[in-house]
């Protein structure tokens, strides 16, 4: 048995959303069928599975990251290379300040973006079935599975009104 | 009046894409004005490279003058992408759709323009490395952290980078719009840039978080640039008329008020050239321009501030300055100028709801206040260097030189040849926000008016 990938089109969400239904009823796990759309809907719309993510951990440890770098450069430079002035201490604590705020920020925002690719799957180089109707307005029902369930599948996505369905793979 | 239509998504896509997908008329004959304008400019700096700054208007005691007032110019223009997109996405205001990707690319663009400034004051850029990186081992010369010219590019660095990651994170939807709309080369270099985007719930729901996420991380970082940027002359105890304590936030708001305008007059342009009235409306220009006139005023309260504080102590040089500044011929002109385009004229205009609502007179006022705001950093700038002070023994007015004048239109042109080249590439209106704006609005009947509702989750 080869792997198959498939796509069902739909023009409404209502019936994206019955094509979901189905495919839960024929006994398709949750996490081999999506939704592509090319408009954001609200949470839940087709009666996905809400997916859960931890982005907020990524800024997090880029500040920390960021924090302890800045603290090092700004250290390291002031006491290898002291600018003695005046009997003041070595260590510019105020100017210290700004660089550590600026190189805290910067190391999270880029852990950040990073964060928001690795959650988002993306790249993704996946050769599944797509058409490019969806950012078009068609709503894609998109699902992985085996060979032998391909009718099935097929069934369940038409009854709930595809437009059309297309498949691919080994 | 309602303004708002409802538009299927193929309009949308067809509509917005309109000038990646097609090429305008005007578009080549625009680009080939600019691009002489670019080369005329990249040649003006070369040769200054090769002569020297002698080719400038600067001497003593005037050492900071058209350059570092155009730096401040335009880092001051990149607060426009900032305040208007993570500010307005943070609050959710439903009328930020159409204006956050224009105003993103601004504070690139504008950014990139405003590090060439301080690299073309040093005289010799190759020298900056000394500045800014810990390399030069064999004389012991490593960067001095107590130093605001080094707290500056740290600072413009961190916004450049993170504006553009935001502007990057944002596009990737659109991305897959064009690559779906496109064939042959096109569609292989935004298949690579849209990294493999299908647009399924998971990210969607990452979208919408990121946007927040990054707005409410931009917005520390924001602050501090122009704060960083106003502390360049803040802590020069030397000059009268720059060692204020106000200047940090004075700055900023300043910043906010040119910048927003500057997206005000990008919009116009926005609208008359790729004809997004169905986007861009009326009702965009009136909700700006009611922001604009509360931080028009508030910047103007920060400018009495400033003077007033120095006038507070009594020190008979400040005192001087502000003479110079306020009553003395040249700069008395620049001060009532700076007065009535930054603040005066357009709020003026500004106050009524025709005029916020006529787009010739929004770009025309947003165009004044800019002018404003470009004389009020030359009027901090250059008299505190300029005043006659004891112990000085040359002492001569600053004229910025043709070379000078020259490099200041170079930057104009530069920008807006980036943006344009930019535009002809990618959308500048985000279609995934347009659409969603379809999605989440409806309309609702109050008796016998029909009025438009926001859906918030």
């Amino acid at each position: 048995m080869s792997n198959l990938s498939m796509l069902g089109l739909y023009d409404n969400p209502d019936s994206a959303a019955d094509a979901l239904d189905a495919l839960h009823e024929a006994g398709f796990d949750s996490n081999n069928f999506d939704v592509l759309t090319g408009t954001p809907y609200p949470e839940g719309a087709f009666g996905e599975h809400v997916p859960q993510h931890r982005l907020f951990r990524f800024p997090l440890f880029g500040a920390i990251v960021g924090l302890t770098l800045s603290v090092f450069l700004t250290t390291s430079t002031q006491i290898i290379y002291p600018l003695v002035t005046g009997g003041k201490p070595i260590l510019s604590i105020f100017a210290m300040l700004v660089i550590m705020y600026e190189m805290t920020m910067l190391s999270a925002v880029v852990t950040t973006v990073i964060g928001i690719l690795f959650e988002s799957r993306l790249p993704d180089i996946s050769m599944s079935v797509y058409d490019t109707r969806i950012t078009e307005g068609l709503i894609g029902v998109s699902l992985k599975c085996t060979t032998d369930k391909k009718d099935i599948a097929e069934k369940a996505l038409k009854d709930a009104g595809a437009m059309e369905v297309k498949s691919s793979g080994k | 009046m309602q303004q708002r239509r409802i538009l299927s998504e193929k309009q949308i896509n067809s509509e917005l894409l309109n000038g990646n997908l097609a090429t305008p008329k005007w578009y080549f004959p625009v680009m080939g004005v600019l691009g002489i304008a670019v080369v005329i400019g990249f040649s003006t700096i070369l040769y200054m490279f090769n002569r020297g700054l002698g080719v400038t208007g600067l001497a003593r005691p005037v050492y900071w003058g058209l350059f570092i007032t155009t730096f401040v110019f335009w880092v001051g223009i990149s607060h426009a992408g900032i305040m208007i997109s993570a500010i307005l996405r943070l609050t959710q205001a439903e009328w930020r759709r159409p204006v956050t990707r224009a105003a993103e690319l601004l504070t690139v663009f504008s950014l990139l323009t405003a590090l060439f400034f301080p690299l073309m004051h040093a005289g010799r850029p190759w020298r900056i490395a000394y500045w800014l990186l810990p390399y030069d081992f064999a004389r012991g010369i490593w960067p001095n952290v107590r130093s605001p010219l080094f707290w500056d590019p740290i600072a413009i660095g961190t916004y450049l980078t993170g504006s553009t990651l935001f502007l990057f994170v944002a596009l990737i939807p659109d991305l897959a719009i064009l690559r779906d709309r496109t064939t042959g080369i096109k569609k292989g270099v935004y298949t690579v840039l849209a990294l493999g985007w299908r647009g399924n719930p998971r990210q969607w729901q990452l979208q919408v978080v990121a946007g927040i996420l990054l707005s409410a991380l931009m917005l520390p970082i924001f602050v501090s640039v122009h704060s960083i940027v106003s502390w360049d002359f803040a802590v020069t105890p030397a000059v009268e008329g720059w060692h204020s304590t106000i200047f940090a936030p004075y700055f900023v708001i300043g910043a906010v008020h040119s910048g927003v305008s500057a997206v005000v007059t990008m919009m116009c342009l926005m609208r008359w050239l790729w004809k997004w009235n169905n986007y861009i409306r009326p009702e965009h220009f009136d909700a700006l321009a009611r922001l604009l006139i509360v931080v028009a005023t508030a910047w103007l309260g920060f400018t009495f501030l400033e003077l007033i504080f120095s006038l507070y102590g009594r020190d008979a040089p400040e005192i001087a300055l502000r003479e110079l500044q306020i009553f003395t011929w040249p700069w008395n002109l620049i001060f009532i100028t700076f007065l009535l385009t930054g603040y005066i004229i357009p709020v003026g205009c500004w106050l009524f709801k025709r005029c916020r609502n006529n787009i010739a007179v929004m770009f025309w006022t947003t165009i004044l206040v800019n002018v404003g705001m470009w004389l009020e950093r030359f009027l901090i700038i250059v008299p505190g260097l300029a005043r006659k002070q004891i112990f000085v023994y040359t002492w001569e007015g600053y004229w910025p030189s043709p070379v000078e004048w020259i490099i200041m239109a170079w930057s104009f042109a530069w920008v807006s040849f980036l943006m344009l080249l930019f535009a002809r590439f990618f959308p500048l209106v985000p279609l995934f926000e347009a659409k969603e704006s379809q999605v989440f609005t409806t309309e609702m009947k109050v008796g016998r008016a029909t009025v438009p509702m926001v859906i918030r989750e």
